[in-house]
């Protein structure tokens, strides 16, 4: 077990490392100069060619790419100084370099949105896991009935839809139209200032995604429940003299979880990595917004962050749920 | 009941004639196939950082035997004695570790994949699973036809008219090509893989559990119909089975494996009627009989205690010695060898007799130089014969376990 | 319920003892979209305490589906069960959950044929044994249960039973698993054991142990036994009784001496002849039944059995395939009931049937 986990994150290094590589390559060799936004900006957009040149040459395009690549390498263990325009920064370990666009430390500004992001991920993920599963539960109990259809069809209607469409018009009728007491401040507030604006602020993001994604956990469950009451130690449990509860919950719920849980668990992977659209639509300032305003500028830096950070949760989410598949399934032996 | 209902032509007669009695044997038949001292390991990793090999399942270790032309040898045994594998290997599904698979002047546990191809249309398999081994998005006839298509045998437009005799040999309703799998019944499914087996007119089939997916009813038609196609296009089988009653039936020369080792082969009565291998009396013992109901209660048997141990670690000398009721020091100390005792019979038991008749002093110790507990006899000066201890097939000599000489007949 | 003693469909008056389980033209029916399929067709058998009925037919013969109505495991909302089921005089057929409840695995107790399916993957066996007690002894502690759970592992025979108790199942071999099943039916002395295929998927050697073992406890503790197979030996060896049974309906009932040496139902027939034997004479005949067994939803008219009987030419006219034959006594009195047309059965056997299938019993008259 534990050789297995220092396995796969020794994997996992490498994955983050090829991953950082080819952000970096792809913004070096893209159509264009990386240096052009900082030459805009610095320039109030009269960047001729030669003033470009200076940009590149003064940031270290000039140099070969791997010596660039060391260099920022370097910086996350060690950190470094970067010189950009008329201005030197002091970047500390772990460095990922300074935004272009707003010349603040990367790592400092991923921070501050890292809170954002993750309660947003967090409360959506509980929600829909705490409205899926039992709405799946009773689907699958009573499936063929009426209630069953009429349950799942509505769902595959609303997951129809797309989810940027509908967290739009769910802000859109509740803050603007309707103006809901509570529902209808959405933003961030650090928790740690106030804690209850911090709930109203991100309520109708959590609901949006709570529902959203409980329609998915709700066919998930739905399938992984019919089918485990198919199977033959529910026949024996029922057998034994057991109740319908402790039949449907103990015997079948404990073995269509374990499907229900991986997928989770890289879902929540996928939340934390940014939740664009909700950060978007409700305004939070989150990781997901951040890392696609750094694509719209080209802020090399911002973006490999982003990627790299993205990259990380994956392996870490990943590594997670092989875990809990093998705590789950006694079956299962991690080697 | 009145004279003319049993006339011969009635419609119960019909059916019987239809109906195969037990198959015989040929002992003049050629070998198709030549097994010699075939192994195979599967390697067993470590888990951790480094998968090291840290130990073998011996799945097969050390067999040999020959199948005769047109004819059919049984491999009988539980669960997890390696008859499976043996048959994977012969249709080198699996590469063996070593050893040698003669067929049609070529060793098969040498060849490589591309001089392997040229083969495989001699050596083909049929599966147990009626339901798992063929493809549920092809037609019958894209099944039955692919081997054609594969090995370039015969023209495009010929494979329909080929497809649709092999299914009209097999029982199927040759308009039935273009269906789908799951269109048949199970016992249709078997002769659709009894067809695609068929297909390039092999030399030998190696059936694996042909019918114990199938319910009892159509067993019986699957097995007449094996027996048909030997006869009719001259196929050698290797046919795996657990079932006893089966293998007797279809195979009038039987191998009887136990934990990678063949323990006892013979031909069918001399199995049957006078086993000289405890595994293989204890394995007859518990096999339910119909006829036991005109008794009444169960039949006499031998209880075998506990499990198969582990391939990984299978028992010093004798494997078979931790469940056996005859085992001694030497079982432990010195493996029998698969020793000729009859014109037609090898057994690997230093106690072999028939049963309730074991003899109370090894009858190997003479053959291999040991003493009676297994140590190394330096006294014993008779003359090692290896060829009654070796080889796939039989000597026209061999080692009479009750007077303990070789003796020719 | 009643204490007036049950009466068998022939006529003549069970012995004294009331037979533990009575059940009465039982028939299950399931709607499907293509129609009802009725699984079981008018069934009735009787057991005994200490006695053991074997169920013998092909798969969608409805021998399953019946012993599964005797546990009341066909869900009310996707079956119809009618007929009678009396387990020790009670009725089983239309009783509420919770008293049904109350019955399964406590009174009755099944145990089914792949264990490795039929037990809880993610469960220790132990605990899957304990809460089989505890669910019928509510006042009794895990403690207890757990005590219990190890010594249900110790008499089925399972080596260190108290460490073996904390393994999940598929860590036990197959023949273990069986036995841990076992262990598990018997933990609250069940009088009625209904083993559905109990040795279907082991070898023959541990199929010998499972069966010695079946028949070491029901002597312990004196319980009925119905057990399904689709194995004639088995059958041969275990049951005092065997019920036959075709697309859902009995064919052939009887005691199994008298019904193995002497059936007198061409189906009976067809499967004593299709199934080689491990002793037979190698000159008997392996005479398959043709064709497959008929389509629940489409049941031929007339004998279920008619369109792959080979016997169906020595009835006159089309009775066969018109009428369908009553399950019927062969001889006044006799306790050997069979459903078909033929006028002398036994006579055919001997004479046709017998010579075929196994010339060495011919009887030389």
């Amino acid at each position: 077990m534990f050789a297995y986990i220092v396995k796969r994150l020794l994997i996992g290094v490498v994955t983050i490392v090829l991953v950082s590589m080819a952000i970096f390559a792809l913004f070096w060799y893209g159509p264009s100069s990386p240096a052009r936004p900082i030459c805009n900006q610095e320039t109030s957009n009269r960047c001729t060619p030669e003033r470009l040149e200076n940009f590149e040459e003064q940031l270290g395009y000039n140099n070969p790419i791997w010596s660039e690549y060391g260099a920022y390498v370097k910086g996350v263990f060690v950190g470094r100084t970067i010189e950009i325009g008329n201005s030197t920064i002091d970047c500390d370990a772990p460095c990922l370099g300074v935004s272009q666009r707003s010349r603040a430390l990367v790592w400092d500004e991923l921070i501050e949105r890292l809170p954002a992001t993750v309660s947003i991920a967090a409360g959506g993920a509980a929600l829909y896991l705490l409205l899926g599963v039992p709405i799946g539960v009773a689907a699958a109990r009573r499936r063929g009935s009426f209630a069953d259809k009429a349950l799942v069809s509505s769902f595959l209607f609303i997951s129809s839809v797309p989810y940027y469409l509908f967290a739009l018009l769910a802000w859109l009728y509740f803050t603007l139209i309707w103006d809901v007491p509570i529902l209808g401040s959405s933003g961030y507030t650090p928790p740690w200032e106030s804690p209850w604006d911090w709930f109203t602020g991100l309520l109708l993001p959590w609901i949006c995604l709570g529902i959203f994604g409980c329609t998915q956990y709700t066919r998930y469950t739905r399938g992984a429940m019919v089918e485990a009451l198919n199977e033959d130690y529910i026949r024996t449990a029922t057998a034994k003299g057991l109740g319908p509860r402790q039949v449907v919950y103990r015997h079948g719920l404990r073995a269509a979880l374990v499907p229900v849980i991986t997928i989770f668990g890289i879902d929540l992977g996928v939340l934390l990595a940014g939740t664009l659209f909700t950060e978007y639509i409700f305004d939070i300032q989150g990781i997901g917004r951040w890392g696609l305003s750094a694509t719209y500028s080209l802020d090399l830096p911002v973006v490999s962050a982003t990627v790299l950070f993205a990259a990380i949760i994956m392996v870490l989410s990943n590594i997670l749920v092989d875990v809990m598949y093998s705590a789950l399934d006694p079956r299962v032996r991690l080697a | 009941m009145s004279d003319e209902t049993t006339s011969p032509d009635d419609l119960f007669h019909e059916m019987a004639e239809q109906g195969h009695t037990a198959a015989k044997l040929d002992p003049r038949a050629k070998p198709v196939l030549t097994v010699e001292d075939l192994r195979m390991y599967f390697p067993v990793k470590a888990p951790g950082l480094v998968r090291r090999t840290v130990g073998h399942v011996q799945a097969v270790d050390g067999i040999s035997f020959q199948v005769p032309e047109g004819g059919s040898l049984g491999l009988v045994g539980e669960s997890g004695c390696g008859k499976s594998t043996t048959g994977r290997l012969i249709t080198r599904l699996y590469k063996p570790t070593s050893g040698s698979m003669q067929f049609g002047g070529r060793d098969l546990a040498t060849l490589s994949k591309r001089e392997l191809k040229p083969v495989r249309r001699d050596v083909q398999m049929i599966f147990q699973d009626p339901y798992t081994s063929l493809n549920p998005r092809h037609t019958v006839g894209s099944i039955v036809g692919a081997p054609l298509a594969v090995h370039d045998i015969v023209p495009k437009n010929q494979i329909m008219p080929r497809v649709k005799e092999l299914l009209e040999v097999v029982g199927l309703n040759p308009e039935h090509y273009n269906r789908y799998p799951n269109e048949f019944s199970g016992g249709q499914r078997q002769r659709i893989g009894i067809a695609r087996a068929l297909t390039l007119n092999p030399r030998l089939l190696v059936a694996d559990e042909p019918v114990s997916a199938l319910d009892v009813s159509i067993q019986a038609q699957v097995i007449n119909l094996l027996q048909d196609l030997q006869k009719e296009f001259d196929i050698a089988f290797l046919f795996i089975a657990h079932d006893l009653a089966v293998v007797r039936h279809f195979c009038p020369e039987i191998a009887v494996m136990y934990l990678g080792k063949i323990v006892e082969i013979a031909d069918r009565e001399t199995l049957y009627a006078t086993p000289h291998h405890p595994y293989t009396q204890a394995l007859l013992s518990a096999v339910p009989d119909v006829k036991q109901a005109a008794v009444g209660g169960r039949r006499e048997r031998i209880m075998l205690q506990g499990d198969v141990p582990s391939p990984v670690n299978p028992p010093s000398g004798c494997r078979f010695r931790t469940r056996c009721h005859l085992a001694q020091d030497i079982c432990a100390k010195v493996e029998p060898p698969l020793l000729q005792i009859g014109p037609r019979h090898k057994v690997a038991c230093h106690f072999a007799g028939e049963l309730g008749k074991a003899p109370e002093r090894p009858v190997t110790t003479g053959l291999l130089g040991v003493d009676d507990r297994g140590n190394p006899d330096a006294s014993s000066t008779e003359p090692v014969d290896v060829e009654l201890m070796t080889g796939s097939g039989y000597e026209d000599r061999w080692f009479d376990v009750g007077s303990r000489t070789v003796v020719s007949g | 319920m009643t204490a007036t003693p049950s009466v068998e469909r022939s006529g003549t008056t069970v012995s004294d003892s009331d037979p533990f389980l009575v059940v009465e033209d039982l028939s299950v029916e399931f709607p499907t979209p293509d129609g009802p399929v009725r699984a079981v067709n008018g069934v009735s058998y009787t057991l005994e305490l200490g006695k053991t009925l074997g169920i013998v037919g092909e798969s969608g013969s409805g021998k399953s589906v019946s012993s599964m109505a005797v546990l009341g495991l066909h869900d009310p909302k996707r079956s119809t069960v009618a007929g009678s089921i009396r387990v020790g005089g009670q009725e089983i057929v239309g009783m509420a959950e919770p008293g049904m409840r109350k019955l399964r695995g406590n009174q009755v107790a099944m145990i089914f044929q792949d264990a490795l399916a039929a037990l809880h993957p993610f469960y220790r066996v132990g605990a899957q044994l304990a809460e089989a007690y505890l669910v019928h002894h509510p006042k009794a502690s895990k403690r207890d249960a757990r005590r219990r759970a190890i010594e249900m592992l110790d008499r089925v025979g399972i080596p260190q039973p108290d460490g073996r108790v904390d393994d999940f199942p598929h860590q036990f071999s197959g023949g273990m698993r069986q036995r841990a099943m076992i262990a598990m039916g018997l933990i609250n002395d069940p009088s009625l054991l209904i083993a559905d295929e109990p040795t279907t998927a082991l070898d023959v050697t541990v199929q010998a142990q499972i069966l010695d073992l079946l028949q070491d406890l029901q002597r312990e503790f004196n319980s009925a036994v119905v057990i399904i197979t689709h194995d004639l030996g088995v059958i041969a060896e275990m049951a005092d009784d065997v019920l036959v049974m075709y697309a859902g309906r009995a064919v052939e009932y009887g005691a199994t001496k008298q019904m193995l040496t002497r059936p007198a139902m061409p189906y009976t027939w067809g499967l004593l002849s299709s199934v080689p034997d491990v002793q037979a004479d190698t000159d008997a005949r392996l005479i398959p039944i043709p064709g497959n067994p008929p389509s629940l939803l489409d049941p031929p008219p007339g004998c279920s059995f008619n369109p792959r009987c080979a016997h169906r030419d020595k009835v006159p006219g089309d009775l066969c395939r018109t009428t369908l034959p009553e399950l019927l006594p062969l001889a006044a009195g006799s306790k050997h009931l069979k459903r078909c047309h033929l006028a002398d059965p036994e006579a055919v056997y001997q004479s046709e049937v017998l010579p075929e299938i196994a010339p060495d019993l011919v009887e030389e008259a």
